[in-house]
């Protein structure tokens, strides 16, 4: 009981130092501790960092952004505990991290008419927004990036039929994910599918990769692997002497931290790297993040400009975009959690590209939550992510099909 | 007589509550209230028996997944889901049990770790399970008289009615022939067999009333979160429940609720006094990344410092309190 007494007062402390009334709040999921840390610290950095750029520029249409960060150490009870949290200081829009979090509370948010975005992760399905309205895997799910990957594929080994490609995944259902994807691709592209799985805590696949390389020979591979496992998967690919540049991973699965975990950029040299933003720091975002630091006397984070610093400014920036359309209807008044969820459904189209390719060209709508499945790809060369691809959709009738089979 | 008058208005605050307390404390008394049916099964287990399990989050699995099935296949009720996914938990749990009667100590241990690995494994790769590659399903919310469960206050009441039941039924577990005949075999197995006690029932037994709660848990996180998602149920959930009740007290239900209490809170809590001594001081944004690492320091060194100075948990300590505020200044 005493326990409980101390957070209601230290609760009224926090709350306590509330800004302007007009302020959007955001709650944003952020795994600074917990198994996923090493992500996190980097991903929650960008965001603060674009929401601190829009206030610094007065914020959008007279608003301004109080996104509150909370750790929720990739542990459901605590994901349960921040939500209720941001829901209690008024948070209109929930920025989500881990597939665990998006599965235990998407249906609290449902209820509670409050948006969730899930970019590139949580579950494929969620991007049919007629089931699942308040749930935006923005940018590419899952699926969208299996097709990206057989796409891609295609065009590199000259057609698919009667090619082989391989699946090497992380077994866990986030690792699975893209299969039923695959499976529909492989019959309806006539390639032939096979799937090595690497089970949990994916610190060894030596065998796998040598069955792969050895034995089925695959013209093609897909890799679907993060954390330890993606830097191991690299590793190993290269030592049993598969080319990586016959190699594509999947959005999780070659960031730096991989990378530089696999012995450094040069390691991958070669390997494909799916993105659904922009990598790099060429982009005037970013521009203006680094005279926002210059400005205030203090040196750029470490990560800046990398691929998942890159990817929380995007997820920030979606944020923003929803609502400035809700803040052009509402003139003043309070925004909803309501007015937000029709912000990310009427983003309007070509309205991104003032990022400049920083920003996929999404499309979203009430029936498509994913915003169409934007994908480009990078390959790895001279310790650099260099673009292959510009971005594309791929299968979008072949990934409906698959999303309707699955209720 | 002053225990009855403290129940009584023990009773009455947690009846109070849900019409004074905001959400945001409903939902984390909530998670609690789940915690503490697990917490209360395992340490019937552990602390009573004598069997050490970490495998208690995967019983929790077996009820939340079968639970789900019925749910969503056959359109089960909540008064058919919540007790199918206990007795399945049972049965799985006594099947787990077998090694027990041949090895005990931490032999046993890592016999319930496989079996936490196999479990998992299971409902991960068996589609008629886990109802896909996400091994997730989807589960609508309870029905209750008519009404469907969606607030914390809803289900506040709904929970607080099955911690009610596990807590009247371990009390009184524990004055039955079987709850003394558990606690003879954990403190000497040999001689409770000489004395006519049949160790395999008894430890089967245990296996199968430990993880019925863990079960029972398992479904009502189901129905709490909507889903049921192994995720859950990982060897870390096991974790948390055995330092719940080694934290509150082994073989005591008041220790059970106590470390329940105390594991759920104590990382929020600590996170929220230090985001507030944070900003009282004014500490700037660099430092404040510090902060989780700190958390997870001052986590550990609590849970040190609170066995060191009791082993015995916090159960002894309160009752230690209890003992020192009832001779205080000779109120009798």
């Amino acid at each position: 009981m005493m326990v409980m007494v101390a957070a209601a007062v230290t609760n009224g402390i926090c709350s306590s130092r509330v800004a302007g009334a007009e302020d959007i709040v955001i709650g944003m999921m952020c795994d600074r501790s917990g198994p996923t840390q090493t992500n996190g610290a980097i991903m929650c950095d960008a965001a603060q960092d674009y929401f601190n750029l829009i206030n610094s520029k007065g914020g959008v249409e007279g608003y301004k952004f109080r996104p509150i960060e909370i750790d929720a150490e990739y542990k459901v009870p605590l994901g349960i505990e921040a939500y209720e949290r941001w829901k209690k200081e008024g948070a209109v829009s929930i920025m989500l991290y881990g597939t665990n979090h998006v599965q235990s509370l998407q249906q609290r948010m449902a209820e509670d008419r409050i948006p969730g975005t899930s970019p590139g992760f949580g579950t494929a399905t969620s991007s049919d927004g007629a089931r699942y309205p308040y749930l935006f895997p923005i940018a590419a799910t899952f699926y969208s990036q299996a097709a990206a990957g057989v796409k891609f594929a295609g065009d590199k080994i000259g057609g698919l039929k009667g090619k082989k490609i391989a699946f090497l995944y992380f077994d866990n259902p986030t690792g699975r994910e893209p299969i039923p994807m695959l499976e529909a691709l492989a019959n309806s592209e006539g390639f032939q599918l096979k799937t090595f799985s690497v089970p949990p805590p994916g610190i060894e696949m030596s065998a796998q990769v040598l069955d792969i390389t050895l034995r089925f020979k695959p013209n093609f591979l897909i890799c679907n692997l993060f954390g330890r496992a993606a830097s191991v998967g690299v590793k190993a690919l290269r030592r049993a002497g598969y080319p990586l540049d016959k190699a594509v991973a999947l959005a999780w699965g070659a960031t730096e931290a991989d990378l530089e975990a696999a012995g450094g950029m040069s390691v991958g040299e070669g390997y494909y790297a799916m993105m659904f933003h922009g990598v790099g720091a060429d982009y005037s975002v970013l521009q203006d993040v680094r005279d926002m630091y210059k400005s205030a006397g203090m040196s750029l984070p470490k990560a800046f400009g990398t691929v998942l610093y890159n990817r929380w400014i995007f997820h920030a920036a979606i944020q923003v975009e929803a609502a400035r359309i809700a803040a052009q209807s509402r003139r003043g008044e309070k925004i909803t959690s309501e007015d937000m969820r029709h912000g990310f459904e009427s983003i309007p189209e070509g309205s991104l590209a003032k990022f400049g390719g920083m920003v996929p060209p999404l499309h979203v709508t009430a029936a498509d939550h994913e915003g169409g499945g934007w994908i480009q790809i990078y390959q790895i060369k001279g310790g650099k992510y260099v673009k292959a691809t510009e971005y594309f959709t791929a299968y979008p009738n072949v990934k409906a099909d698959v999303i309707g089979q699955r209720k | 007589m002053g225990s009855r008058y403290s129940m009584l208005a023990l009773v009455a605050v947690l009846l109070a509550v849900p019409f004074i307390a905001s959400e945001y404390y409903l939902s984390i008394l909530n998670l609690i209230f789940i915690a503490i049916v697990g917490a209360i099964g395992l340490n019937i287990l552990v602390g009573n028996t004598g069997q050490v399990s970490i495998g208690h989050g995967a019983f929790m699995s077996v009820g939340a997944y079968t639970a789900a099935n019925l749910i969503v296949r056959l359109h089960a009720p909540f008064w058919v889901a919540i007790p199918a996914g206990g007795v399945m938990a049972a049965v799985v749990g006594a099947i787990v049990g077998i090694p027990s009667l041949r090895i005990r100590g931490i032999y046993l241990v890592i016999s319930t770790l496989a079996a936490q690995v196999i479990i998992e494994w299971l409902i991960n790769h068996v589609h008629a399970i886990s109802g896909g590659t996400q091994a997730s399903i989807d589960v609508p919310r309870p029905t209750v008289f008519g009404s469907e469960l969606r607030s914390q206050q809803q289900f506040y009441f709904f929970l607080a009615a099955f911690v009610a039941l596990a807590i009247v039924a371990a009390f009184n577990l524990g004055r039955t022939r079987v709850g003394r005949a558990f606690i003879a075999v954990r403190d000497q197995d040999i001689a409770a067999e000489i004395m006519g006690i049949n160790i395999t029932r008894y430890k089967l037994t245990a296996f199968m009333i430990s993880s019925f709660y863990a079960g029972v848990a398992g479904v009502l996180y189901t129905y709490f979160l909507g889903v049921a998602n192994y995720e859950q149920f990982q060897i870390s959930v096991s974790i948390d429940y055995l330092a719940m009740i080694i934290i509150g007290g082994l073989g005591s239900v008041r220790g059970s609720i106590l470390g329940a209490i105390f594991v759920t809170l104590l990382p929020m809590v600590v996170r929220q006094l230090l985001e507030a001594l944070s900003s009282l001081l004014g500490v700037n944004a660099n430092l404040g990344h510090y902060i989780p690492q700190m958390r997870l320091i001052i986590f550990g060194t609590l849970i040190i410092v609170f066995l060191t100075a009791e082993p015995e948990g916090l159960n002894r300590l309160f009752v230690n309190a209890r003992n020192y505020l009832r001779t205080f200044r000779y109120t009798h």
